[in-house]
């Protein structure tokens, strides 16, 4: 781990969530499931399971919360997913 | 033709494609090329020329022509002033990025021997791709079944309604080749993740 910044210098109050933005992927009629799959393997690294889960959520549920981080972070995610194609937004984490 | 599959020794993705279909992606991708670059990237507010050459920003209004609304949507559902920000940020590149992945499609058909306009039947182009283009090819493909399928605005279990149509429709004709991209895309899936 980076140990750039002393620990004590961050404020209590900005660490409290370690996670505060999500980007959600929406279900839409074109998205073939076998590229959905594909897109969240490639760009989240994540296993072909766990890809499985998330596309069968989007395409069962409507959407899916796909990842979690700061707004700089959700904001490259829903970038990449626009790129890709998919239907991408992000939130405040609930 | 039989989509794409991993030639196994080379590793790359191949799939051969008649004069007839390697012309209609062409057009198709030519056409797409076209869409991106039409309705202006550029902030609608710069009336002066003067000004518009000095605004260097993108848009932060979403599109007006539903293709391209679906291509680029917002992205925050509830915040127009964070997602025309976004947009302005965003847009131009993302605009940049699949023009030039509809741009590879073509190229890749032309270095295959796609002739300007293809008069021999017989023709046959062989499509190879490496692990990078491939990708570069299965985002285009997805791009154009979004335009295609915004276009028809084909939904989730709507089969009956294309069976219902004339074969002279030419929505039934647009729809088999919004048919015949999700095979090409689905084949190439399969042959670069294996």
């Amino acid at each position: 781990m980076d140990p750039g910044v002393e620990q004590d210098l961050v404020p209590d109050d900005l660490t409290m969530t370690d996670t505060p933005w999500v980007t959600v992927v929406w279900n839409d009629p074109v998205n073939l499931m076998s590229y959905v799959t594909f897109v969240f393997q490639k760009h989240f690294g994540y296993s072909k399971k766990k890809a499985e889960k998330l596309m069968m959520e989007v395409h069962e549920d409507g959407k899916s919360v796909v990842s979690s981080g700061s707004r700089e972070e959700m904001e490259r995610d829903v970038q990449a997913m626009h790129e890709y194609g998919l239907w991408a937004t992000l939130d405040k984490s609930e | 033709m039989a989509g794409f599959v991993r030639h196994r020794r080379s590793k790359r993705v191949i799939a051969n494609f008649s004069g007839f279909e390697a012309d209609l992606l062409r057009s198709l991708a030519a056409q797409l090329i076209e869409l991106l670059h039409n309705e202006s990237a550029v902030a609608k507010t710069a009336v002066d020329p003067f000004e518009a050459l000095l605004d260097f920003s993108g848009p932060t209004t979403e599109p007006d022509d539903p293709v391209l609304a679906r291509l680029f949507p917002n992205a925050y559902r509830e915040d127009a002033d964070a997602s025309g920000e976004f947009r302005r940020f965003t847009e131009g590149t993302l605009r940049d990025g699949k023009a030039r992945a509809a741009g590879t499609v073509i190229d890749v058909l032309e270095e295959a021997g796609l002739p300007p306009e293809p008069t021999d039947e017989e023709i046959v182009i062989d499509v190879e791709l490496d692990q990078e283009t491939a990708e570069i090819w299965m985002r285009a493909l997805n791009d154009l079944r979004l335009a295609l399928g915004t276009r028809l605005e084909v939904d989730e279990g709507d089969e009956d309604r294309w069976d219902a149509l004339s074969e002279d429709d030419p929505r039934a004709q647009a729809h088999h080749i919004y048919e015949w991209l999700g095979y090409l895309q689905e084949t190439l899936v399969h042959a670069v993740a294996g």
